[in-house]
């Protein structure tokens, strides 16, 4: 008796049309009646196709039963019992994957004293007495030389920096800038280049820089004035919103080529995503808005608990829906967090790997140290090679082999894996002490969260498709 | 695919590999594409067989045939010895297998 079974997936609704999301593959289908009734009968236990077909006859022909099973077969949807999927293996990729993007922690000195910073605060794991507080000019070219080392055949690469607070650093900036496109155009290459910085040092000579130059900005901070001044405080106390909206301001009305972008910390006393973003994104005027949750241990007092993960995602399907709005009416919306994974939806990612880091994403640390982020940068225990010597690839090797989803037995039966891959490295070590564990507190969200995003996908897919043409590229 | 359809780039990729993949001719035709059939499990090659009146003369190839089905053609690692390495020369003396096949000699590697 040729016995099919349930294949893995996830079943979800959008704009009145039935779909699956298949695990592991990632493939998005649109399915119909009959399938969804040989779906519903596969619920029970394993069935023959004899007696699907028999047992459904009374609605649906036999040829439609089988050609449905068939197609549903092809997709490994449902399989034959004597033939399972094949178990993964924990093997690193086949191909050494080029480095994309580098990240410079220019500095590790900031000039705010935000409370829950991983930098400084009470969830540091880089000791920082030990390193310089400056990454100097000299490391910074020997960084960008490295780049373009290890970026082998790509086109394209990606200079980000970093901190601290980035600009206390602008100096070296300016002249690892200038040099990376220097070796660019001597390479035939392209370089992109961004920043991520605080706003607090956003002067009138940095600003005309960002633009002659086409730095993408992403600005951290945290709402409106009452909840950015909650934790991104200056070291007296003093918060630090009065001293950076008009900064922004100017910023957001001379770099029009580039969009710039807010990123929101989230704590436990920080949670209201919906006033959050529209402060953001309808009166300040941020290109887009992303958010994610505090990355700290779960006893500390601004770290979010089970109440407040249900809080912040009610907050983040309020503005999933009013995203899929603003999208079938031809609107753009701000709401980076949907946006980035509607993008990886349509593509069908199925991540080995939670992120880049380790693979096509690096972190220098002021030192010259290159460690698998740029928050594990400067961290011995997290190193991957120098600037000065390149990478380590055995030692990347072992990492990727150690972090492969296939060796995350909790994941291996969450229908999410294909786009959590466990998550974030650096969370996983804060709160498990160790970058090896998938971050088991935020499960429940993340399926929620991708569900969400799986109905404003299906409901696109139906009424309006050509607002994923976007995504094509 | 009638009752399924690929919706994002995923799909639409295991998908096209589906219309590749081996399809039985009773599912609707051989796909589109080079669809040549090789291999000596998909060609009638007697083997050692016998005719309709239990002999070897009357099959459609000599019975020596059967010393060449997996030499020179066919990829499967199989009876003969591999003349890209070992034995270059092993049908050296064999112009004709009808006549000479006796002339090919055992090889020891």
């Amino acid at each position: 008796m040729n016995l099919i079974r349930r294949g893995e997936y996830h079943a979800f609704a959008g704009g009145d049309a039935r779909f699956l999301y298949l695990v592991p593959s990632a493939a998005v289908i649109r399915i119909d009646d009959v399938t969804q009734a040989i779906l519903d009968a596969l619920e029970t236990g394993d069935r023959s196709p004899g007696d699907l077909t028999a047992s459904l006859g009374d609605r649906w022909t036999p040829e439609d039963v089988r050609s449905s099973i068939d197609e549903l077969l092809g997709l490994r949807a449902v399989y034959p019992v004597v033939a399972p999927p094949p178990k993964p293996i924990a093997e690193k990729p086949k191909r050494r994957i080029p480095l994309q993007t580098l990240v410079l922690n220019v500095t590790s000195k900031c000039n705010l004293s935000c409370g829950y910073c991983y930098e400084y605060g009470e969830d540091r794991i880089v000791e920082q007495t030990t390193k310089p507080r400056f990454m100097n000019e000299e490391i910074a070219r020997q960084s960008v030389d490295f780049m373009f080392a290890e970026s082998d055949d790509s086109p394209t690469v990606n200079l980000t920096f970093f901190g601290g607070e980035t600009l206390m650093n602008f100096k070296v900036l300016k002249s690892a800038l200038a040099y990376a496109k220097e070796r660019a155009s001597a390479l035939g290459k392209e370089v992109n280049s961004s920043l991520t910085t605080n706003a607090t040092l956003l002067r009138e000579e940095v600003i005309d820089w960002i633009v002659e130059n086409d730095v993408g900005v992403t600005v951290s901070i945290d709402g409106a004035r009452e909840q950015q001044d909650k934790h991104r405080t200056f070291s007296n106390g003093m918060g630090s919103y009065d001293i950076i909206v008009p900064h922004i301001k100017q910023l957001l009305a001379r770099h029009r080529r580039r969009p710039v972008g807010a990123r929101v910390t989230l704590t436990g006393q920080n949670l209201d995503v919906v006033s959050i973003y529209k402060h953001l994104f309808e009166e300040i005027g941020f290109w887009e808005v992303g958010f994610a949750p505090v990355t700290t241990s779960w006893q500390r007092e601004y770290s979010i608990q089970d109440d407040g993960f249900q809080t912040l995602l009610s907050g983040f399907q309020t503005l999933a829906a009013d995203f899929l709005q603003s999208a079938l009416a031809g609107r753009r919306h701000g709401f980076s967090n949907v946006r980035d994974t509607l993008e990886e939806l349509h593509k069908g990612m199925s991540k080995a790997y939670p992120c880049g880091a380790g693979l096509g994403l690096m972190g220098v640390a002021t030192d010259g140290d290159v460690a698998l982020c740029h928050r594990f940068a400067g961290s011995n225990s997290h190193k991957l090679g120098t600037v000065f010597d390149g990478v380590d690839h055995s030692r990347q090797d072992d990492f990727l082999t150690k972090h492969h989803i296939a060796n995350k037995t909790d994941c291996s039966t969450c229908w999410a894996r294909p786009l959590c891959a466990g998550g974030c490295y650096h969370e996983a070590h804060t709160r498990y002490g160790s970058t090896v564990e998938p971050n088991l507190h935020y499960c429940d969200w993340i399926r929620s969260w991708t569900n969400t995003c799986l109905e404003v996908y299906g409901t696109l897919a139906e009424r309006a498709p050509e607002f994923l043409t976007q995504f094509d590229r | 695919m009638r009752h399924l359809k690929s919706v994002n780039q995923k799909a639409q990729r295991i998908q096209s590999t589906l219309e590749n993949d081996v399809v039985a001719l009773q599912q609707g035709g051989a796909p589109a594409g080079p669809h040549v059939p090789l291999g000596c499990s998909f060609v009638f090659s007697p083997g050692w067989e016998v005719d309709s009146n239990g002999g070897t003369a009357g099959l459609c190839q000599p019975v020596e045939r059967d010393l060449f089905d997996c030499y020179l053609t066919c990829f499967w690692p199989a009876h003969v010895p591999d003349l890209y390495n070992h034995a270059p020369d092993w049908t050296a003396k064999c112009a004709s297998a009808q006549k000479d096949w006796r002339k090919i000699d055992l090889i020891f590697p």
